[in-house]
């Protein structure tokens, strides 16, 4: 079985799009939305749930006043100043637990949290696992690696070939888990100062994990001379491009629609056609 | 004052926003400081151009084991609520990367065998743009950690004039980090499906935060009074609509500024912080009424 994820460091150059389209193109696969903070797949695919469940956070503490002595001691602790006055702030609360271990009064009891929810769903191309992390919830790489066993088993139970993922955006704690153990990283890139600053910061994150790395450059014909900076990075630090794929409003139309953009007439469709054969390559299936 | 400009979605121009509403500030004699907490994709520098001339490594604290007082005993891995330590029959294997830094291995250790060693998780750059102040913060590749150097950043905030963060897209911890503390959330969409959902989630972290918000559409274009529709169902002043434009995103792409790029958007961005200011005063008066 392989893995592909799609992953861009700045946000909004079009992994969605991509992953959408490719949800089409794909044969034999298990989809999976690792956004979960700001999850979007589920617009384009219609998922209709099959199953949901909760996914626990770190649970919560709570003083019990009746039992608090106003020590102190909790307070002078915690490193996240969550406890101000004997009241928790949950937001500020990381989870450690060290008040609730040192409490000589054994004044602080813990409340279980639920940190978001995950499903498993059908489409019409194909079984999707997706999630949605709780409002200012902690924990998005976590949930991240319980989307992905998910996606895993499943894959294994309905002997899929192939999973494709929608990574997040950055570098940081849900791309690291998005990323582990894929096959192909793709990096979708938009020919902008922002985009190629935040790609060569990506491509180090990949190069740091080993993992195999191809770029696809999105809206290219919006700078053409950013897009041949992109290519050199590319040629380079001996990543492949992977496709080029022109500016379409017709994506703006597919999105509004809730389609996959290679579902509507179009010029981009050819584009990530011809995307999709070169990372099936890469990918060997 | 402190505005945050957050999104939900990423690349909806929350950068665009920042730097174009910081230049406006500063031009007109305010004084203004930027503060890049996107630390995992900062963006802010290549439209400000600053000058950065003071650069400080970002650290935090890890347990360091001193294996002569150490006696096995597994009371630290026990307690660590990240799994972040392993005690083994012959030694203590620490994951500096689920580390949390709270402290609770040293604190119980019974034997005083754990002390503080230290991770650098980034860098934060401090200069000047012009006559504003400039920061940002750059997460180390590979760390996991961002949340410890958003605060990091914004303890670099000016006490007297406007702070402009710059946020990173998303919901959780680090964009949670920079709202957390605000006086106002911009929250910057583009009107298409993706842009709504992500906004509607971006205006919950903000209420729940206890942050007043106000929306600014970005790529306007017929969208069929989609984000306008949801900001009148929330109650969400609608504060700008910056069109959707091949001169503005030209412009982007080489690093130029908003009030750069097209003439007028000055004075729009003003009205922006003039409306701001105003709905900060209006929260408050309505706050101290409650």
């Amino acid at each position: 079985m392989k893995e592909l994820t799609v992953i861009s460091g700045k946000g909004g150059t079009g992994k969605t799009s991509v992953t959408g389209s490719f949800a089409v193109l794909a044969e034999k696969h298990v989809l999976v939305d690792c956004d979960v903070d700001a999850a979007n797949l589920h617009l384009i695919l219609s998922p209709q749930v099959l199953h949901r469940e909760s996914f626990p956070g770190m649970p919560r503490v709570e003083i019990v006043t009746e039992k608090c002595t106003d020590c102190g001691l909790c307070q002078e602790l915690c490193r996240y100043d969550a406890i101000v006055d004997g009241i928790v702030d949950e937001i500020s609360c990381e989870g450690c637990l060290v008040c609730y271990h040192a409490c000589p009064e054994k004044a602080i009891r813990l409340v279980d949290n639920i940190a978001g929810e995950w499903y498993i769903s059908k489409t019409q191309y194909g079984p999707m696992v997706h999630a949605r992390l709780g409002i200012a919830q902690e924990n998005s790489g976590k949930l991240v690696a319980e989307v992905r066993r998910r996606a895993t088993a499943l894959a294994q139970e309905q002997d899929k070939d192939l999973i494709i993922t929608d990574g997040p955006p950055g570098i940081g704690c849900p791309v690291i888990s998005a990323l582990g153990g894929s096959n192909l990283a793709l990096v979708v890139v938009e020919p902008t100062l922002s985009s190629i600053h935040d790609l060569v910061r990506v491509l180090n994150l990949t190069e740091h994990f080993k993992i195999q790395t191809a770029v696809c450059i999105n809206k290219w014909d919006i700078n053409p001379e950013n897009t041949i900076e992109i290519e050199e990075i590319c040629q380079n630090r001996k990543v492949t491009l992977a496709g080029r794929l022109r500016y379409d409003p017709a994506v703006v139309v597919a999105a509004m629609e809730g389609k996959p953009v290679v579902r509507l007439p179009s010029t981009i469709a050819g584009d990530i056609e011809s995307l999709w054969d070169c990372v099936r390559q890469e990918l060997g299936v | 004052m402190i505005i945050a400009v957050a999104s939900g979605k990423g690349g909806t121009g929350k950068t665009t926003v920042a730097t174009g509403l910081m230049l406006a500030l500063r031009d007109s004699g305010h004084q203004v400081a930027y503060l890049d907490c996107d630390v995992e994709e900062p963006n802010g520098h290549i439209f400000l151009e600053p000058q950065c001339n003071e650069s400080e490594d970002i650290y935090i604290e890890v347990p360091e084991i001193e294996r002569d007082k150490c006696t096995l005993c597994g009371k630290c891995a026990e307690l660590c609520a990240f799994n972040a330590l392993l005690v083994t029959s012959a030694d203590v294997i620490i994951f500096h990367e689920l580390c949390h830094g709270c402290g609770g291995c040293r604190y119980f250790c019974p034997v005083q065998a754990v002390r503080p060693g230290q991770k650098k998780i980034g860098i934060i750059d401090r200069g000047t743009a012009g006559q504003a102040v400039f920061v940002r913060g750059e997460l180390e590749v590979g760390t996991v950690l961002s949340p410890p150097l958003v605060n990091a950043v914004k303890k670099n905030q000016i006490s007297r004039g406007v702070n402009v963060l710059d946020a990173p897209p998303g919901t959780s911890c680090p964009a949670v980090a920079t709202v957390r503390g605000a006086d106002f959330c911009i929250l910057v969409t583009e009107p298409t499906p993706f842009g709504l959902h992500d906004l509607s989630l971006a205006a919950q972290m903000a209420s729940s935060l206890g942050v007043p918000c106000g929306v600014v559409v970005n790529k306007a274009g017929d969208s069929r009074g989609l984000i306008e529709n949801f900001c009148l169902q929330e109650g969400l002043p609608l504060l700008m609509k910056i069109p959707l434009s091949r001169t503005i995103a030209e412009a982007g792409s080489r690093g130029v500024p908003l009030n750069r790029a097209e003439a007028g958007w000055d004075q729009m961005l003003l009205n922006l912080y003039s409306d701001i200011e105003g709905l900060i005063m209006s929260e408050r008066a309505y706050g101290n009424q409650r």
